[in-house]
């Protein structure tokens, strides 16, 4: 066992302990950002001018106006950008554009005394347009040949020999929908520079140091001059981890340009029209089975709906290709993959990053090829997971491939699946109009970014004379409880109380250099990082208590705030020690790093073994569907999952049960239109707030709801034993879409196939219902085929690999460079 | 909090967790969400301005219908913050703090009801509200195994319907289910349950200047015709919960706002033999209360209308007063064949509702008018049902509304009322259903012959909630769900 994963006795990782916040959130105490405003004396407010077309040129711009509203202090546009007019990383987001790449980009911005002042100074600003033709769906991108970024293929064995001689193969096609994030607090930045031109800004981000490095590039300035802190998000879910950037931009230009603080918030609609989603996704995929239902190969085309610009698309792709085995042994595999360039918001990270998408696509060929096969699509998947040995089709060894199977074996128990399977066979034959169903889908996922050198942290571990403990490290909170889980580590390291111990908010220069809290990695990495900075304290500490206590080094335990020898009377508490060690002149903090070992992925090749290892997990779902309406609820859901050793119970159940109803929101309730008219608001989103965007409420809970951690799942290598938590769960809401499906066919005679487009909204349930009992194709569905087979389209052999997004940035430092120079210089890269 | 006297009004102040504030100033546009946070107390939060999430929510002091005073939650961000003047408002801030928690923030802190916490706060209000319901506990009754999450009261008589307007994208819910139906009795000696037995705060009439325009509430009706009179481009709010979102999402503003929410005229309940008379200003709660399962139609209605938050502020007559072509009472009053009562300097006059709608948002109603009261003919019918077509269950916009009234005598319908939103520029009758309906066998056969016909009533609309072709399809299936329904009453059969 690794040092790393190794637990010692009492340790205060694994207690169920209430997140660290808990008492400031429910008495309302909690600061979010925009919580500073009325705390901020002299603040502006900023406000966007929003463009209504969806693909215009910007043939004039005119701020005169605006400037003679009442409290109107300045318009913030292109010209006023010292550095780069950029607000991404892959130099093609210009923050004030000239030509508008999707309906509501925000054109320039409007700086007031007052909100309302800074809106009705938006409403003033005069634009003329010039629109130009606009690709809208993905579909409309493929026919058009609207592309951006790499086109990796993932490719093992022959597919096409192997499909040549499958017994059984199918064809078809997925239209899969993104996802809003719905953060409850949406995009938010204060920002202020002080006397001597340092840029503070506090941003809602899930990645202060590329926010501070993006405020940094547009405002012309070093990083070292320019410092981000997060308190705490209201929610983050991947849509804080590139997009605060621009925002955060925004509001240290106008603080730099006028000397007064400024807050940048966004309005809900504002988030949801500005702001990039979940990517949708096309696929095309034929299917090879041999007769006893197993997988022979699968020849795969994925096309994301990338949006305006490249964002993190090529990154979720690539995961997206990497998760479409999920958790079976497919022998022969091609997976093409591709992003579209459309006309919409920058789609971006979302939990799961490409994951679910992946994932959806082979459940997807599962359940509609079971009962064309004619066999029950629990025992179909079963029979095709992986077994120890086997390799995913980019070349990693499937490490604790058994654990999927107790997970499943799990649900099938405790969830009585077996009875209740029965029940349900029987309720179905005595009620015509209400049908039900049990599905269950497993969960394989791979822990790590796939970028190698994203995967390091660093912290900082401050212990006071008194011997109280303070916290910094790299990651940030978005209620995933990660502070609670780095105090849970800081003071089992420490061997301290847990009240001995505070973590500090994050910023840039307390840690630099920090990755994305994403990925499902913050636990893991920074919970690393906290742990080897405490170790150094305690390896000084331990000179200092052998000498007192006459105890060799090695043989002292810290636990409980004190530190102890083998004899009954070699004891010393933790705060004299401590004391006595700062006389000594000891260093009493220490600064700590990690870096994941044994990672290596040729992201050119698509190849190679780019996760630490893969977290498990099945759901059985139980749903019952009303045949009038296609209306549905989720009776009972029953889950096992895989978290390692877990750091903190509570807070890995709340991510569990959280992830689940997410990933249901996303696959039933949650819909995005956006008009694909031909007409003037083409391109504009329909759903744009929360009364026509409809996340899951408390009545679409399940009436039961058990969630079970797999026990004995200590992981070797990773900090105290643990498993990553935050991504994982969301997919095993693919058992609902499954359960849907299988619901809707019970209503036709056994055997009945039918098509269920996704979101599968009560509308779309309706129809195959409809389906199952005789009527037409439902619509957005495509009819899957039997032995003709369509063949997935293959991008040439010119398309362009993945890059990996080290040299990208090493790139955009250039660009930077040369701005700086050349001030005047900016605009798309 | 300390235990408090029933509020002396004093002008242009708020008592909020105990201690009066000042509105001077106070633009009428201005939110009681904007203006709590304003003054430093940044717990209720901004999730979406338009009353869906929940974040902003605060309890606020009214009516329990009788002496006594009620803790009702409220959408802060949909209020004018004018029209709490005089008012008692209580925050997350107020209930407790992070040192000594009030007992619905203790059950939410220790069983993991908050992740990222930004909801949290309007959580905590909305569960407050029911944790002080006058006779909650009495009412506890044991979940049956199969209860609907819909109306499942939990062992401590937590109705989870109060959380209804009240999102949170973290948690999955089941740990706040959990807390509320951990929470016990208040003590005796907790303020804000010794408050309700005080008097509620008086609704004073107030006009607060702002710079950009004026919020007046007027004393009684007459006062309110005589500002109508005097400023006819003057904007009538009563919850707001309509308004507001007008106010926050689409720049509405007007420099002349009459709060007509407690006018003494329009908070009437009165039932005789021959009608029952809903006062146009009670809200969707009180109405509930006051009418007591009197009509059951409506009782389908409410928990399917909005939110707990919504029918807090929400009134009948605004519901009429905004013509909406989907606000789901308009067709279960179509159904009922109710009658609006519009009061103007002129008098009264009574307009069926099946004639009020002219139009998109559009009524017979005259810029000197509003709705005083809504009637409700007597007897009703005898089958009745209201069916709500949304993606969500809680909190959702219907994509099509059907309100059914029918009076079956011996199996063969004498009188068939059909209401329908979703279909049309207005709630409309379908009334070539009804006909096909009427003098015939309550069967099968007839069930399929007017599903086809209904299935062709209104002109509905493809849009972001549902397609024209899906509407249309449920219009056909709604029928043949009643009769289906009504079948399995006759026989007594129950639903599992």
């Amino acid at each position: 066992m690794s040092e790393l994963s190794l637990r010692p006795a009492d340790p205060v990782v694994g207690q169920a302990i209430p997140h660290e916040s808990a008492g400031l959130h429910v008495t309302g105490v909690a600061l979010y950002t925009d919580d500073l405003t009325v705390r901020t004396r002299g603040i502006l407010h900023a406000h966007p001018v929003q463009a209504p077309h969806a693909h215009a040129k910007v043939t004039r711009l005119h701020t005169g106006p605006a400037l003679g509203v009442p409290g109107v202090v300045r318009v913030l546009t292109a010209a006023d950008v010292p550095g780069v007019n950029d607000g991404g990383v892959k130099g093609d987001e210009p923050l004030f554009p000239s030509e508008v790449m999707f309906f509501g980009q925000a054109v320039c911005w409007v700086l007031g005394e007052t909100l309302e002042a800074a809106r009705l100074g938006s409403l003033a600003v005069e634009v003329d347009y010039e629109p130009l033709p606009a690709i809208i769906t993905v579909r409309e991108a493929i026919e058009r040949d609207s592309f951006q970024g790499g086109a990796p293929r993932l490719e093992r064995g022959d597919v096409d020999h192997a499909l040549a001689g499958a017994p059984h193969v199918f064809s078809g096609e997925l239209d899969l929908a993104g996802q809003e994030h719905f953060y409850l607090e949406t995009q938010c930045a204060v920002a202020h520079v002080d006397e001597a031109g340092q840029v503070f800004v506090q941003s809602s981000t899930q990645h202060p140091s590329e926010t501070q490095e993006i405020v940094a590039h547009v405002l012309g300035l070093s990083s070292h001059a320019v410092t981000v802190q997060c308190l705490r998000m209201g929610g983050g879910f991947g849509g804080k981890e590139m997009q605060p950037h621009g925002y955060a931009a925004v509001a240290a230009l106008g603080a730099s340009l006028t000397g007064r603080p400024v807050r940048l918030r966004l309005t809900r609609s504002q988030d949801l029209t500005l702001t990039g989603k979940r990517h949708g996704f096309h696929a095309q995929w034929r299917a090879g089975f041999d007769a006893d239902g197993r997988l022979l190969a699968l020849d795969a085309t994925l096309t994301s709906d990338g949006g305006w610009s490249l964002d993190l698309s090529e990154p979720v792709l690539a995961r997206a290709l990497c998760h479409v085995d999920n958790a079976y042994w497919i022998p022969d595999v091609r997976v093409n993959g591709r992003v579209a360039l459309t006309h919409k918001t920058s789609q971006t990270a979302f939990r799961g990053f490409g994951g679910p998408q992946g994932m959806l696509v082979i459940e997807d060929v599962i359940g509609r090829c079971a009962p064309r096969l004619g066999i029950d699509p629990a025992v179909l998947r079963r029979r095709n997971f992986y077994a120890s040995g086997q390799e995913t089709p980019y070349g990693q060894p499937v490490r604790h491939a058994e654990r999927a199977i107790a997970c499943w074996e799990q649900v099938l128990s405790t969830g009585d699946v077996a009875q209740r399977s029965a029940q349900i066979a029987a309720y179905n034959a005595s009620h015509p109009h209400t049908k039900r169903a049990l599905a269950i889908t497993p969960v394989k996922f791979g822990i790590s970014f796939n970028f190698t050198a994203f995967n390091q942290a660093g912290a900082l571990v401050h212990v006071y004379k008194d011997g109280s403990v303070l916290v910094n490290h790299g990651g940030t909170e978005m209620g995933q409880g990660l502070h609670t889980k780095m105090l849970q580590v800081a003071a089992t390291s420490l061997g301290v109380p847990l009240e001995s111990v505070r973590l500090a908010p994050t910023r840039t220069d307390k840690v630099p250099n920090t990755s994305a809290t994403a990925a499902s990695s913050g636990a893991d990495l920074n919970g690393a990082a906290v742990k080897n900075a405490c170790e150094q304290v305690v390896g000084r500490l331990r000179v200092v208590a052998s000498a007192r206590l006459g105890v060799p080094p090695d043989e002292l335990h810290f636990s409980g705030g004190f530190v102890r020898g083998p004899g009954e009377d070699q004891s010393v508490a933790w705060a004299d020690l401590v004391a006595e060690a700062y006389v000594q002149r000891v260093q009493l903090w220490a600064a700590g790093f990690y870096r994941t070992e044994g990672l290596h992925w040729d992201s050119a090749a698509m190849e190679g073994s780019p996760f630490k290892y893969f977290s498990y997990g099945a759901a059985a779902t139980e749903v019952e569907v009303d045949g009038f309406t296609g209306a549905y609820r989720l009776l009972r859901v029953d889950i096992v999952h895989d978290v390692g050793d877990s750091l903190s119970p509570l807070i890995d159940i709340g991510q569990v049960e959280g992830g689940f109803v997410q990933g249901a929101g996303w696959l039933t309730l949650e819909d995005l239109r956006w008009d694909e008219s031909g007409g003037p608001t083409r391109g504009r989103l329909a759903t744009a707030s929360a009364s026509t965007y409809k996340l899951p409420s408390l009545s679409e809970m399940p009436d039961v709801f058990n969630v079970a951690l797999l026990e004995r799942a200590h992981e070797d290598g990773v900090v105290y034993g643990s498993k990553a938590v935050g991504e994982p769960p969301l997919m095993l809401a693919i058992s609902v879409r499954e359960a849907l499906r299988q619901a809707a066919s019970a209503f036709g005679p056994a055997g009945t196939v039918v098509d269920l487009a996704s979101p599968a909204t009560p509308e779309a349930v309706f129809w195959s219902v409809r389906q199952a009992r005789g009527g037409e194709q439902p619509p957005h569905t495509v009819p899957v085929l039997e032995g003709v087979c369509v063949v997935p389209e293959q991008p040439g052999a010119g398309a362009r690999p993945l890059q990996p997004r080290s040299e990208q940035v090493a790139q955009d430092e250039r660009v930077g460079q040369v701005a700086q120079a050349a001030p005047s210089s900016g605009g798309r890269g | 909090m300390t235990a408090e006297q029933p509020h002396t009004a004093q002008h242009h102040t708020v008592r909020v967790n105990g201690a009066d504030r000042s509105l001077s100033g106070v633009e009428p546009a201005t939110n009681a969400l904007d203006w709590l946070r304003g003054q430093g107390l940044t717990g209720a939060k901004e999730g979406c301005a338009e009353g869906e999430c929940g974040a902003c929510a605060v309890l606020v002091a009214r009516s329990d219908g009788a002496t006594g005073t009620e803790w009702t939650a409220l959408n802060a961000c949909l209020v004018p913050a004018a029209a709490l003047d005089g008012q008692e408002v209580v925050t997350a801030e107020g209930l407790g703090t992070p040192t000594r928690l009030h007992p619905v923030q203790h059950e939410m802190a220790v069983r993991g009801g908050s992740q990222c916490g930004y909801c949290t706060p309007g959580f905590v209000c909305s569960m407050a509200a029911e944790y002080y319901r006058d006779g909650r506990v009495a009412a506890a009754r044991p979940a049956g195994p199969g209860a609907h999450a819909l109306q499942a009261c939990g062992p401590n008589g937590f109705d989870l319907e109060a959380l209804s307007g009240n999102l949170c994208r973290c948690t999955g819910y089941r740990p706040i289910r959990d807390a509320a139906w951990a929470l016990g009795e208040p003590r005796a000696d907790d303020p804000l349950a010794v408050r309700r037995a005080g008097s509620p705060p008086e609704a004073t009439a107030t006009r607060l200047e702002g710079r950009s325009g004026t919020y007046a509430r007027p004393a009684d009706l007459a006062e309110a015709l005589a500002l109508l009179a005097e400023h006819p481009e003057a904007v009538l709010v009563a919850g707001s919960t309509d308004r507001g979102v007008e106010v926050n999402l689409r720049g509405a503003r007007s420099p002349f706002v009459i709060g007509i929410d407690r006018l003494p005229e329009l908070r009437g309940l009165t039932v005789t033999t021959d009608a029952v008379e809903i006062g146009a200003a009670l809200t969707l709660t009180e109405v509930e209360r006051a009418l007591a399962g009197r009509v059951p139609l409506l009782d389908e209605v409410f928990p399917q209308f909005a939110s707990r938050l919504i029918r807090n502020g929400a009134t009948i007559g605004g519901n009429i007063g905004t013509g909406s072509p989907i606000g789901d009472l308009p067709p279960a009053l179509l159904a009922l064949e109710a009658v609006v009562v519009l009061v103007g300097a002129e008098g009264e006059r009574e307009v069926a509702m099946a004639d009020y709608f002219t139009g998109y948002r559009q009524s017979v109603r005259r810029a000197d008018e509003l709705v005083r009261a809504v009637r409700i003919p007597l007897p009703l019918a005898g089958t009745t049902a209201f069916h709500k077509i949304a993606k969500r269950r809680f909190d959702d916009i219907s994509s099509v509304a059907v309100a059914f009234a029918l009076d079956v005598v011996d199996g063969v319908v004498q009188r068939a009322r059909i209401g329908l939103g979703g279909v049309a520029a207005t709630p409309v009758r379908a009334l070539a259903t009804e006909a096909a309906l009427e003098g015939r066998a309550w069967s099968a056969d007839t069930v399929q012959t007017a599903s086809e016909v209904m299935e062709t009533e209104g002109t509905p609309l493809d849009d972001h909630r549902a397609s024209a072709a899906y509407r249309r399809a449920v219009l056909g299936t709604a029928l043949q769900r009643l009769h289906a329904e009504t079948a399995a009453d006759a026989v007594g059969a129950t639903h599992e």
